[in-house]
């Protein structure tokens, strides 16, 4: 039976006093039981239209037509009065970034109990209960002392549990889930994963999973609809789409994601250019623009959303030539530049670095007391290289992060030794020599935040040309050079002349990248490059990241919490776990047996974006220690799901040769490790 | 929270002592020599060098310093250098209690007031009432007190003559004959700080209205006036509270400028005469004074920050 019901919902922005269409004549039907994935690139109008199932839009949208039926009632005519007796009590929100949708002010048994008052008129001691029992519900150790705390005291992983025993409070019909679990761990979305499907089943809810990450869809949904900008492009059950999809936006979607097991010398097929901006739609298919196969037809008419076998439809002029194999989307792979095998000799060596943070408070210096302190990064040691990519995993709170910024001297280690070509490299930035600052250059995560808004970007490339370069440039040398370093990261000339807010997400992030590479740099790290972006533009950077290194003869090292994207870049793996390396090999050896407990659990964690693949799942129970009171013996006892017994609780275990310089921290032999593993 | 606590009032102490460190060398650095100062071209060396041997100025600076603190803080705060050379302490008690009463009255009109006028503007940002709640914090923000003081006082005194126009003070009078002195100052004092505390509650609200907690709340489908009252407004005053308590120093020691149009017997105006006359001993007895109770409204501002914001509570 259909819970939420949508027809021909059209949802419009304003913008410079003109209404634009965001949300399209959509139709959409959720059916009792039931997950359907919503999915779409950034700017796609999914949260958009999530909210708007809701009955909430910005201030600057409104509903030019269309109905939503929520059990045969159209919430299209009510008023925001008549909808406070709706939401919370048959329509929740399960939010993106769970800490900002909490307030700070209030405990989280506060927070869930006000909604059971509100709508169930329960007392505030009954209400209290009632959330206490539903943080037990979601799993939650300890539920009476986590109803007293705060959000901040909470980590991420629990937060976004304390929303879902929020949402889930008064039973209501329908779930909106916005991008739940995009800021958390591959270990901790796995769990949540898990919860969201028992208790939505349970409870015989309805749920709408918006999300960017196919994966994540493909494990958890049973219906799947995909948007792009605005528009329905098609939808189906989930085996479908997976196995054969109609669309090729759909097919290009599935194709740009990195999986560890293709060979690394093809390309990630990518879609190229990029979403038609809101008042810009034109005429034609919203695709046609990006779609390797539009015809003439394509950009003249807009193709209908037509049924098409089993359940499915698909808005495209070809489908039928792609059901029938006549017209192959994905171009075959195109031939990588060759890579250039790994040189002899290291571009970095690290040995032994250290990094504690303390901060004593005056408090305690006044009373001369010892800080409490974070040992982020413990006795590291690596090795990367020439003209080969190091890849560095680990979930949040490993010391990944530290570890790089240590290494480009942001954040100076305590002790330890750096060698950059054979050269000793001091810890602190202030030492090193220019020669060191252009061969030892860093990308960072975030690409909006790391350019000067105010300046285009040839003014921000040229004043690392001319910073980096010891001797004065005339403005036309440093002009050639920008062209130079713009033609090699792909983009147009004429971008030298824009400013960073005219850029997409992608595009600044190769700007980033170019001015990594100004100076011919020997090591580039790279924090995280791809985390904020679209899978689609993900796949553009990998295969630029590829092809520079090919090209300009530089080393990475490349950080990542996603363990797909590290394999397809890297040729040596390091695992971090609260500050140590618990293995290290190449990708295959990491992937495969024998491996340390912890990477088999981030491994089987990941989700694969082919809903048949069911993996053999080992899950990690309870959150990651707090690095001011690190676990003794293994760090990672607490939650290995192969522990031995008190040995790994006592005695830090030595770092075991699996063969092949692949090198495994556990106490577990060797041998042992192949057995527990394959059987 | 008891540590916070200790560890707030440790910092207190020690910006107290910081302060009488700096006034004491300043007054040290004073030209010329304090006791020709005060008895003029013709006293007799012997004159001199009694006031010299009354006041402790021929001992190192260092044990000048020491006598003077271990005097203050045992509350034997000495005598003034003027006529008479009444004691420093109920003089400046006497200022004090005026100082606080008007404070205390001016923080009551002025913080509910500017906290409404702010709210109401920041729920409707860039709304016609926002605007004219706006222009007209920010035009009497803009006046000098003397102008708004001196039309108060040709309105309600002058011509209508519902209230006097100077504070004439007397230790006998009600609370009611209080009021009829303290209106006038204490709304010229409202006038000023309406503008700094309404622009920051409106700046507050519109800050945390665009928080994605406040869509949770509103999801949730609690009732408008709730998601304002308790989730949003929780927030959005904190930052209020530190402007509300750096303006309780100014109402305690900066208010020289109304305290002269209203002739109001208060510690600005004998902060003023002291620094005039260098009557040293007042001088440093006023300065401590204000210091001690600009010190003390940010700390009970912070723990009342504490208090509502959980962050800073636990740490």
């Amino acid at each position: 039976m259909a819970v939420i019901e949508v027809r021909d919902l059209t949802i419009e922005y304003q913008l410079g006093g003109h209404w634009y269409p965001a949300i399209h004549q959509i139709d959409l039907t959720i059916d009792t039981g039931e997950i359907h994935g919503l999915v779409g690139e950034s700017g796609s109008g999914k949260s958009t239209l999530g909210l708007a199932l809701m009955r909430y839009l910005p201030a600057n949208a409104r509903i030019a037509s269309g109905s939503i039926r929520l059990d045969g009632d159209d919430l299209v005519a009510k008023r925001p009065e008549d909808m406070t007796r709706i939401w919370g009590e048959k329509l929740s929100l399960v939010p993106q970034n769970p800490l900002a949708a909490l307030n700070p002010s209030y405990s989280i048994g506060e927070q869930i109990s006000e909604i059971t008052r509100q709508h169930q008129g329960l007392s505030r001691k009954a209400a209290w209960d009632r959330a206490v029992e539903m943080l037990r519900q979601v799993k939650i150790a300890d539920p009476h002392i986590v109803a007293r705390r705060y959000p901040h005291q909470l980590s991420g992983g629990m937060l976004q549990r304390v929303t879902i025993a929020m949402a889930l409070s008064t039973r209501p019909r329908l779930l909106v889930l916005d991008e739940p679990t995009t800021a958390l761990d591959v270990t901790t979305q796995a769990a949540i994963l898990d919860l969201f499907r028992d208790l939505i089943r349970e409870q015989g809810a309805a749920a709408l999973y918006i999300s960017h990450d196919l994966a994540t869809v493909a494990q958890l949904c049973d219906q799947i609809t995909v948007l792009y900008s605005g528009e329905i492009m098609s939808t189906a059950k989930i085996e479908r789409i997976f196995h054969a999809p109609l669309h090729p936006y759909t097919v290009g979607l599935l194709g740009s994601i990195p999986r560890h097991i293709e060979a690394t010398e093809t390309r990630l097929p990518t879609i190229d250019g990029i979403a038609p901006s809101l008042t810009d739609r034109g005429v034609g298919c919203v695709f046609a623009s990006r779609c390797p196969i539009a015809l003439e037809r394509c950009h003249q008419e807009k193709p209908p959303l037509e049924a098409a076998d089993q359940g499915r439809s698909v808005r495209c002029h070809r489908w039928r030539e792609i059901l029938a194999g006549e017209v192959s989307v994905i171009t075959p792979p195109q031939a990588m530049i060759p890579t250039v095998a790994p040189r002899e000799g290291y571009v970095l060596r690290a040995e032994r670095l250290d990094k504690t943070f303390d901060s004593p408070s005056l408090f305690d210096r006044l009373f001369r007391r010892r800080a409490a302190s974070v040992r982020a990064v413990d006795q590291v040691s690596l090795q990367i290289r020439a003209r080969s990519t190091f890849g560095l995993v680990g979930e949040s709170g490993s010391g990944k992060t530290t570890l790089a910024r240590a290494i480009v001297a942001l954040d100076p280690a305590d002790s330890g030794e750096l060698t950059l070509l054979d050269l000793p490299l001091p810890r602190h930035l202030d030492q090193r020599g220019r020669e060191a600052l252009c061969n030892l250059q860093m990308v960072f995560q975030n690409p909006n935040d790391t350019l000067n808004p105010f300046l285009t970007i040839g003014q921000t490339l040229g004043r690392t040309i001319q910073r980096l370069d010891g001797r004065q440039k005339t403005a036309s040398a440093i002009r050639a050079r920008v062209l130079e370093l713009l033609q090699a990261v792909r983009l147009p000339e004429t971008y030298a002349d824009r400013y960073p807010s005219e850029l997409s997400g992608g595009e600044k992030q190769r700007v980033a990248i170019a001015r990594a590479f100004a100076a011919n740099p020997a090591l580039v790290v790279a924090d995280e490059p791809t985390s904020s972006l679209d899978v689609s533009v993900q796949a553009v950077i990998l295969n630029l990241l590829k092809d520079l290194r090919a090209e300009q003869g530089a080393s990475y090292l490349l950080i990542s919490h996603d363990l797909d994207v590290v394999a397809y870049l890297s040729d040596w793996i390091a695992v971090m776990y609260l500050g140590q390396i618990m293995e290290t090999g190449t990708p295959s050896q990491v992937y495969q047996t024998p491996s340390h407990p912890y990477t088999e659990a981030l491994v089987s964690a990941i989700p694969s974006p082919d809903p048949s693949v069911k993996r053999a799942i080992v899950r990690l129970e309870g959150e990651v220690p707090s690095p001011r009171d690190l676990p003794t013996g293994c760090r990672f006892h607490t939650r290995c799901p192969r522990k031995l017994g008190s040995i790994c609780e006592q005695q830090a275990p030595p770092m075991q040769d699996a063969g092949w310089g692949h090198l495994i921290r556990c106490h577990i032999p060797i041998a042992d490790l192949i057995t527990l593993q394959t059987s | 929270m008891i540590r916070y606590l200790i560890r707030r009032v440790i910092l207190l102490i020690a910006t107290l002592w910081v302060t009488s460190m700096l006034i004491f060398g300043l007054t040290q650095l004073l030209p010329g020599d304090i006791a020709r100062l005060q008895l003029g071209r013709d006293a007799s060396p012997a004159q001199l060098s009694a006031f010299r041997e009354r006041y402790n100025l021929d001992a190192p600076p260092i044990e000048q310093y020491i006598v003077w603190l271990g005097g203050f803080i045992s509350g034997q705060w000495g005598v003034s250098y003027s006529s008479g050379n009444p004691p420093v302490r109920p003089l400046v008690f006497d200022r004090l209690e005026n100082t606080l009463r008007l404070g205390v009255l001016t923080l009551l009109l002025s913080v509910p007031l500017s906290i409404l006028l702010g709210v109401l503007a920041g729920l409707r940002e860039n709304s016609p009432i926002d605007s004219l709640i706006s222009v007209f914090s920010l035009g009497v923000v803009g006046l000098p007190e003397f102008v708004t003081g001196i039309v108060l006082i040709s309105v309600f005194a002058l011509g209508l003559g519902w209230l006097p126009a100077t504070s004439l003070v007397r230790d006998t009078y009600s609370l009611g004959e209080w009021l009829r002195i303290l209106i006038l100052p204490a709304i010229t004092a409202t006038l000023v700080l309406l503008g700094y505390i309404s622009r920051m509650t409106r700046a507050g609200v519109i800050e945390e209205l665009k928080k994605a907690y406040v869509r949770t709340a509103i999801l949730k489908g609690l009732p408008y006036r709730q998601v304002i009252l308790k989730h949003v407004l929780r927030n959005a005053l904190l930052p209020t509270i530190t402007v509300i308590a750096l303006s309780v120093g100014w109402l305690i020691g900066g208010l020289i400028v109304i305290e002269n149009v209203f002739n109001f017997p208060g510690l600005g105006v004998l902060l003023v005469e002291a620094v005039k006359q260098k009557n040293i001993p007042v001088l440093q007895a006023v300065v401590m004074v204000i210091v001690f109770f600009l010190a003390l409204s940010n700390l009970i501002a912070d723990l009342l920050y504490a208090a509502l914001n959980p962050r800073i509570r636990l740490e």
